[in-house]
């Protein structure tokens, strides 16, 4: 039984008029039949399945809809067509450093994170010292957020994600932050979580981390899927060709 | 709904409580802002309307504070339950968490501020000497009915807010036309009876009223008005419900 199954997914986005234009504008844009909606697909049939304790490395150029995709498997969006079938909770950690309140401070802010990611206020109080001894923010609890540099705020951020023990883990660019310090214990902290057994799905820009983590690999190109399988090294051959500019999308797709 | 909101709890406290702390931030005086501000309003409006306008009404501190009471709870929540959904814009894009649960922090803090009030209006009473009588126990229906109504407009507005930043004025300029068809300073007593009726239409009257007939007439409503109550409250929850089931994931393609 996969533990996620993901079914020829689209999802559209809607872009154009409708963005920063008031009440007025979009009245009168009604009226005149000047009102543009702009659909644009961020990922077009996108199918893969995932079984209890694999990885999958998601890789692609930029606006390939990697982060759309992982935004539609965590539930924040929903498809526009097609279906996600989860097992378990699920944890996604997207973009950590944002989504922080500049006004609280340190100690708030870190119990607030933790709500997000839905833990309880029990966990929370049991695991604070470690986080904040683990982010070195000892001297900073009582600051306010704002007064942080943006490496402490990701490790702050870090920290706290690092503690999720969920059966779905998603992880976007984020296995390291920080200093170089920092970098090898957030790394060693992130392959913690990942051979605790939870199902992974990384997107990194990294060829070699993917390379080395991950049993299966999905190939995104403007939002199509390019190749999608356990032959990774394969794959990962095939798109370093195509960076390379040796090989054409359509050659690559076969 | 109830099972949702049982795993979001400690993320529902966190946010209202961080909605109380960023309120009172850098004020000197904290939280007695939220009883003084009522207060003064007051007693701006009885200076104005004691000394230049002569009323005469027995009580009328009382009355009016009856109206600024509700009134204040209701602008203060709708006006900031509209923003409540747009300002969380970073959060509801990056995980994954009900996004009705910002608009009830928010809410639940406006109510948290409205006890404090409401505890200073009995002490007015007192020393307006009102005599306090088991019926005041019955205040609770409407104040019931009010948080229903604020979550209600909260909805509406904090969805609509989304789409039209425009809906902040023209909420302000509603809010303003509201407060002077809820008889907050005048009573509806010379009005024709037809006129008194329409007023039944604006449900922040409706819960005014409920608060002076107990607190300065010590008498019962029938009961079709408590239905009345309760059906205005209930039919724009329903409304809001449903705009919120409706344009839920769409939220996320317009901030």
């Amino acid at each position: 039984m996969a533990i996620l199954e993901v079914n020829n997914v689209s999802i559209r986005y809607i872009t154009g008029d409708f963005k920063d234009i008031g009440l007025k504008e979009f009245v009168m844009r009604k009226l005149t039949g000047h009102y543009h909606v702009t659909e644009f697909w961020a990922d077009k049939d996108v199918s893969f399945t995932l079984e209890r304790g694999e990885m999958l490395g998601i890789i692609g150029s930029n606006g390939a809809g990697k982060s759309t995709l992982l935004k539609a498997v965590s539930g924040i969006m929903v498809p526009t067509e097609g279906t996600i079938r989860r097992q378990g909770s699920i944890a996604a950690l997207l973009e950590l450093a944002s989504g922080f309140d500049d006004e609280l401070t340190v100690r708030e802010n870190a119990y607030l994170r933790g709500a997000m990611l839905g833990y309880t206020r029990r966990f929370m109080d049991e695991k604070y010292d470690e986080i904040i001894a683990f982010a070195e923010l000892k001297d900073f609890q009582d600051r306010p957020f704002k007064q942080l540099s943006s490496g402490m705020k990701s490790r702050l951020a870090f920290s706290i994600a690092c503690l999720v023990k969920p059966d779905i883990l998603i992880l976007d660019e984020v296995l390291s932050v920080g200093d170089g310090a920092f970098r090898k214990k957030s790394e060693r902290k992130m392959h913690e979580v990942i051979n605790s057994g939870a199902t992974t799905i990384l997107v990194s820009h990294s060829l070699e981390q993917v390379r080395a983590l991950c049993s299966k690999v999905l190939w995104l190109h403007k939002g199509r899927q390019v190749a999608c399988g356990t032959d990774v090294a394969g794959i990962c051959d095939r798109y370093q060709q195509f960076l390379d500019g040796k090989l054409t999308i359509e050659a690559a797709g076969e | 709904m109830f099972k949702t909101f049982k795993t979001h709890h400690f993320l529902f406290e966190e946010l209202v409580k961080r909605d109380f702390k960023k309120k009172y931030k850098r004020t000197v005086l904290g939280m007695a802002w939220s009883v003084l501000s009522p207060l003064l309003s007051l007693l701006v409006m009885r200076l104005v309307f004691t000394q230049f306008f002569g009323r005469n009404t027995p009580h009328y501190t009382t009355f009016l504070f009856c109206g600024n009471l509700v009134f204040s709870f209701f602008s203060e929540s709708t006006n900031q339950g509209m923003t409540s959904l747009m300002g969380n814009a970073a959060i509801f894009t990056k995980v994954n968490v009900p996004k009705y649960l910002f608009l009830l922090a928010k809410n639940a803090q406006c109510l948290i501020n409205f006890g404090l009030t409401l505890c200073v209006f009995f002490v007015f009473c007192v020393l307006d000497h009102i005599t306090f009588t088991w019926r005041f126990i019955l205040l609770l229906y409407p104040i019931a009915c009010l948080v229903v109504l604020n979550l209600g407009i909260g909805l509406i507005l904090s969805a609509l807010f989304v789409f039209f930043r425009d809906m902040q004025y023209l909420w302000s300029v509603f809010t303003q036309l509201l407060m002077y068809m809820s008889a907050i300073f005048y009573s509806v007593d010379n009005f024709s009876p037809q006129i008194q009726r329409l007023f039944l239409a604006n449900p922040v009257y409706v819960i005014i009223k409920y608060f002076r007939v107990i607190v300065l007439e010590g008498a019962l409503l029938s009961w079709q008005y408590h239905l009345l109550m309760a059906a205005e409250a209930l039919l724009v929850l329903a409304l809001g419900c449903w705009m919120y089931k409706k344009y839920n994931h769409q939220f996320l393609y317009y901030v």
